[in-house]
């Protein structure tokens, strides 16, 4: 494309179907533990 | 439908919320995206009359064509499901939060006692609103076996050593992860244990363990000498930095030689706004694995962090991502936890809309075993939940915690960061509005800065 230059195209919707087995981390694990942040979570169902 | 576009270190950043494509447009397609996310279903000439009445001009060849292009290109990731797609969550998210849950992560506040006296402890100097108490091995053995029991199929299991500072409390550490070693040959259960230390007590054995034992530990370190000596002195007022900075380098770079993971981790208050060269003096170090966070405190707390200082903090973390971008390119880059967000993976939609999970799947177990819903809560009387000889007794107040997904909450339906950030810490909304499902508006601010900060550097290094 010219005007756009896309960086990644997830599709979260997709992840509605296949998603939800729970093996994920819980969210103030890691590093925070004072603040809330999946985004940066790996998703633990690949790994299985 | 909902996009979000924000200019940032000279890139158009556009961002697609509910299917989480992000694009970086030129000023054509930025505009015109502005212009279609109004009415998506424009035709062309639609779009080009609504164009030409938003710039109050008729619009010159050039631009026409210009536009046309920008277009069709955006027609075309609308057509591939990446810009403009539905929402069609809230049901299955619902339907999920609600779901029979099972515990899967323990907080295991090992001692309720410190030898440091950090001025904004949430522990109250590793006290918890209570005695001093180190936990015993048998308290620690039921809330493992506690673990296991309530863990339903799930195989990875997380347990923190945490305090005050767990190293106080080092044998009962190390047989609670032999405890723990044994329950795995007897269960289809694997531990994953973490420490988090002030480093006081750290020594040559300790690190072995870890290194052999612990998938994370995390180091409590604030930045510069200054900063970190003001909030993290000792009980009689001198500092701690030079103490445990030599050892927390040696300890993190045992763990990087052996592919071990740790965090240099500090927290940021009013006394040390200009953050950024915190985060940056502890990369000068030697650390690549870095997290410095906003601190957690009752409004009132002179260091605490004040609505009118967010415009600030904000340019901190551009200047951080700036700078981050700087050195990467240079070949000297490192991983800032705030920053890191995983636009290919990832979790699924459930977990990054159903909440921590905190009071339902992860919980903190007091010196004597005590269950509360985080280490956050831990202490305050009306958010006990439990202990390990009975388990989980409060049930209404887990039920609670299990109602809060981000379409529960008003102010999280239409924030763009919502997929990022899972509705937020409900420790800091009771912290600060004395709800569970309150929104705490300085967090949110500073996180949907760090999220814009966080997919711009992307951006930046796509380019290099």
């Amino acid at each position: 494309m010219k005007h756009i230059k896309t960086l990644n195209t997830k599709n979260l919707q997709n992840t509605v179907k296949k998603g939800g087995c729970g093996e994920c981390q819980t969210s103030c694990q890691s590093a925070c533990k004072t603040s809330c942040t999946v985004g940066n979570q790996s998703c633990e169902a690949k790994k299985n | 439908m909902q996009i979000h576009q924000y200019k940032s270190n000279g890139y158009n950043m556009v961002l697609d919320v509910p299917g989480g494509s992000v694009h970086v447009m030129d000023d054509a397609a930025y505009e015109a995206a502005e212009v279609l996310s109004a009415q998506p279903d424009a035709d062309e000439a639609s779009f080009l009359a609504a164009l030409a009445l938003k710039k109050g001009a008729p619009l010159a060849e050039q631009e026409t064509a210009d536009f046309r292009e920008a277009y069709a290109e955006l027609q075309e990731l609308k057509k591939e499901g990446a810009l403009f797609t539905e929402e069609p969550y809230a049901p299955s998210v619902e339907a999920y939060a609600s779901r029979p849950t099972v515990v899967k992560a323990l907080c295991l506040h090992v001692a309720h006692d410190c030898n440091l006296a950090c001025r904004y402890c949430f522990a109250e100097e590793g006290e918890y609103h209570g005695r001093r108490a180190l936990m015993s091995f048998e308290t620690g053995k039921k809330a493992l076996d506690f673990l296991v029991r309530n863990s339903g199929q799930r195989e990875n299991l997380e347990v923190d050593f945490f305090g005050g500072e767990p190293l106080m409390n080092w044998e009962v550490v190390k047989q609670l992860v032999a405890y723990g070693r044994e329950l795995e040959r007897n269960y289809p259960k694997h531990f994953r244990f973490t420490l988090t230390t002030n480093g006081v007590l750290l020594n040559e054995e300790i690190m072995t363990f870890c290194n052999r034992e612990m998938d994370n530990v995390v180091l409590s370190i604030d930045g510069r000498k200054e900063v970190h000596d003001r909030m993290r002195p000792f009980r009689k007022g001198a500092g701690s930095y030079d103490l445990i900075v030599p050892k927390f380098l040696e300890f993190a770079k045992q763990r990087r030689e052996l592919g071990l993971k740790y965090y240099a981790r500090g927290t940021f208050t009013r006394y040390n706004l200009d953050f950024a060269a915190d985060v940056l003096h502890l990369h000068d170090l030697g650390f690549d694995q870095i997290s410095v966070e906003p601190v957690v405190a009752p409004k009132e707390a002179d260091y605490a962090i004040r609505p009118e200082d967010v415009p600030f903090l904000k340019n901190q973390y551009d200047l951080l991502a700036r700078e981050m971008i700087r050195l990467e390119k240079e070949g000297n880059g490192f991983n800032f936890f705030h920053f890191m967000i995983d636009l290919t993976g990832g979790p699924c939609v459930y977990k990054r809309l159903s909440g921590c999970g905190s009071g339902t799947e992860y919980l903190a177990v007091t010196p004597g075993g005590e269950l509360y819903p985080c280490h956050q809560f831990v202490g305050i009387e009306p958010f006990l939940i439990g202990n390990v000889d009975e388990g989980v007794t409060n049930t209404d107040l887990v039920k609670d915690f299990k109602k809060i997904n981000v379409y529960a909450k008003e102010e999280c339906r239409s924030c763009f960061a919502r997929f990022y950030c899972s509705g937020g810490c409900m420790a800091n909304a009771w912290n600060f509005t004395g709800r569970i499902d309150g929104v705490y508006e300085i967090g949110c601010a500073l996180q949907q800065k760090r999220v814009e900060c966080a997919l711009m550097i992307k951006a930046a290094l796509a380019e290099a």
